[in-house]
């Protein structure tokens, strides 16, 4: 068994824990924000709500996000492209952290310095200080640097390995680091070449269109960015965990190049309701969207495929006598499992969402925000904690106890009931027409809003119990930390049929990436030409 | 490569699924007039909201038989006019709003008039008032401080009788 290189392991770790730490201080101020949105509580007067929730959208969506991705990715290119990092990916890896790193503490200081109470989209004309633009630009270029690291380390290993097919975790993590370099050129330009320079008042007005455009370009493949490393554990890691096999090496592939095709050309769908963009074009994304949605149909399959083959070839017998010998008492499955249940109505919630019109009845409503909690608050998060059972022993040569073991299923049962609790009821409200990001209010006790406050208690006491989540969490990372010594495997599954060759074409990447840039050039170029050209520009303001 | 044959016929039920909710979307959407809110090339300078007609005189004027145009400004943080809006049940309104200041909601909670507010931009959407009541009008885009103040009423009131 091959050991996992001990000074890579701390780069891994240094991500870990910074991600953990942002996922703590992110589920303080989401314990808070949401007692205070269900009236459980009153806030002293200089804490503000939207502060709490700039500061939660923040810290979980962008900052636990990425750290954990590029840890995780970091391990998984250590340990498949050649064992260890080659010098030059380590030091991008620390750089990239560093930059990160600089640019979160100065974000969260302007954030809780009440400077930049934009919430984490940061719509245009509100106009935050510049620093939190500049802290934002920061924790991008340190993931652009991170990403060079996996690139660099990917081509040394196919240079050594001439004819031979990339292994599995190593492709997924160039396609997922691709996906994320593509998808950030929006927000950075909006960034660097609207934002900073209008907050520092070098130009006195922005194009608040284009800004959303360029932000909605990148806003929607961020969410393939965090699902994407959560289908590498899916794909390459639990078959190997339950003892079973990969369905398909080439079709793992295939869906993720699917997801780096069309997961970018429609960020529209997001701005379904918005003036300043025509119907035709608005369908023409709406389209791209729904196909998107077939790599997940074809996940969907594959994990089905291996657990079902494993149970058969255990003797299991019937329709779904193979669910009863997966392995439930063993977290890194548990927490991973519970994750891909949670996909399908996740998954569901987001066709609707998509469908052109029918985004009227739910748009900026709760159900909203309900949608995205089983999303990645559920399928990527819970994956993600399954990930540290085996991630944290395997880096720091340690082992899992049976009584840590025990503590991740109770996370993941503590999960799974306040989410319940909690996205249920924002779906349900938000259905009745409950807004999202609005702090407690019963608008003069309006007879609607009224019918809606049980279920922002319920939201309140789902968010309690998450919070007990969270901290189940931070307590299993330090348990883990603290491990008996030991040597845990990096669990890297093999495909079913080994026989079977993976075509070639899958892992040329300039036709990709050509077709990719082809579909974003016919989705943006015509809409973003009208932008340009009938600018109507407006000055900022600060209304918090 | 190799494709299962159950994976074949999994794929080919999904994909015709998306292709007959793509085909009902889009089939309402452009030829029942039933396409999301997307008024296009229909902008005002947004520093000079309050001297450009109709937005210098927010509010309800009525345009025919039960047929009213709603002319609204969203400011932070609240709606134009202040006053509340009558109109009688069965009455269509057109609204046409825009914001003075930074992006706001507009949703009229019970029905499916939900649309955003740009600055720069006039947006517009009609509604059928058919049942009688109050109608809360709010805002859901996140606006500043004081964005959970945001809202008005509309009254659509029962018909007289006979």
């Amino acid at each position: 068994m091959k050991t996992f290189d001990r000074k890579d392991g701390r780069l891994v770790m240094a991500h870990i824990l910074f991600a953990f730490a942002a996922l703590l201080i992110g589920g303080i101020a989401g314990a808070l924000q949401g007692m205070v949105r269900g009236g459980v509580v009153t806030l002293p007067a200089n804490i503000g709500y939207y502060e709490l929730l700039t500061a939660h959208g923040v810290l979980m969506a962008l900052i636990f996000t990425t750290y954990f991705i590029i840890g995780f990715l970091y391990s998984g290119a250590s340990h498949t492209l050649g064992g260890s990092l080659l010098p030059a990916a380590k030091k991008l890896g620390w750089y990239g952290c560093l930059m990160m790193s600089v640019g979160t503490v100065i974000g969260v200081v302007v954030i809780l310095l009440g400077k930049a109470t934009v919430l984490y989209t940061f719509y245009a004309p509100m106009k935050a200080s510049p620093w939190f633009y500049i802290a934002l630009a920061l924790v991008v270029i340190g993931s652009w640097l991170s990403g060079y690291g996996i690139f660099y380390q990917y081509r040394k290993w196919k240079k050594g390995n001439a004819g031979k097919p990339s292994p599995l975790f190593g492709y997924m993590a160039v396609v997922t680091m691709l996906l994320w370099q593509v998808a950030t050129i929006g927000v950075a330009i909006e960034v660097v070449v609207q934002l900073i320079p209008w907050s520092f008042g070098w130009v006195d007005r922005i194009n608040v269109v284009l800004s959303r455009t360029l932000f909605w370009y990148f806003g929607h493949p961020l969410v393939y960015f965090w699902l994407l490393p959560a289908y590498i554990c899916w794909y390459v890691i639990i078959p190997k965990i339950i003892g079973g096999r990969i369905f398909s090496d080439a079709l793992a592939r295939l869906s993720f190049m699917l997801f780096l095709l069309f997961s970018i050309p429609v960020g529209f769908h997001h701005q379904l309701m918005e003036p300043g963009i025509s119907s035709f074009w608005k369908f023409a994304q709406v389209v791209l969207t729904f196909m998107v949605i077939v790599p997940s149909l074809m996940t969907a399959f594959s994990m089905f495929a291996t657990f079902e083959m494993l149970g058969r070839s255990k003797g299991a017998k019937g329709l779904f006598g193979w669910l009863k010998v997966l392995p439930w008492k063993d977290v890194r499955f548990f927490a991973p499992f519970m994750g891909m249940l949670i996909f399908i109505p996740a998954g569901a919630g987001g066709v609707i969402n998509a469908s052109a019109q029918m985004n009227a009845v739910v748009h900026n409503t709760l159900w909203v925000t309900g949608h995205f909690h089983l999303t990645v608050a559920t399928s990527v998060a819970l994956t993600f904690f399954g990930i540290i059972y085996w991630l944290i022993p395997a880096v720091t040569g340690r082992v899992l106890t049976p009584a840590m073991n025990r503590r991740g299923i109770v996370q993941t049962i503590v999960w799974c009931v306040g989410m319940f609790l909690m996205s249920g009821s924002m779906h349900t409200v938000g259905l009745m027409g409950s807004p999202r990001r609005t702090a407690y209010t019963t608008y003069n006790d309006h007879p609607d809003a009224i019918l809606w406050m049980p279920y922002e208690t319920a939201m309140a006491i789902g968010g309690i119990i998450l919070f007990v989540g969270v901290l189940l969490i931070v307590w299993n990372v330090i348990s883990l930390m603290r491990a008996p010594k030991g040597v845990t495997e990096y669990p890297i599954g093999e495909p079913a049929d080994k026989s079977e060759t993976t075509p070639r074409f899958l892992e040329r990447w300039g036709l990709w990436l050509g077709i990719a840039v082809a579909l974003i050039v016919f989705a943006y170029t015509v809409p973003l030409i009208d932008m340009l050209n009938n600018t109507v520009t407006s000055p900022g303001y600060v209304t918090w | 490569m190799h494709i299962h044959r159950l994976e074949k016929i999994w794929l080919g039920i999904g994909i015709a699924m998306l292709a007959i909710f793509l085909i009902v979307l889009g089939t309402m959407a452009f030829s029942m007039g039933m396409a999301p809110p997307s008024e296009h090339h229909h902008t005002i300078d947004p520093d000079k909201v309050s001297e450009t007609a109709p937005f210098d005189k927010p509010g309800l004027t009525q345009t025919g038989d039960k047929r009213y145009e709603a002319v609204m400004v969203a400011y932070a943080f609240g709606y134009d006019p202040a006053e509340k809006m009558e109109v009688a049940a069965g009455s269509t309104v057109d609204f046409m709003v825009t914001s003075s200041d930074v992006v706001h909601g507009f949703s009229i909670v019970g029905t499916n008039v939900n649309m955003m507010i740009e600055p720069g931009e006039i947006s517009h959407i009609s509604y059928t008032f058919d049942k009688p009541g109050e109608y809360l009008l709010l805002c859901n885009e996140y606006c500043g401080t004081g964005h959970e103040y945001m809202a008005t009423t509309i009254v659509v009131k029962q018909e007289a009788r006979g």
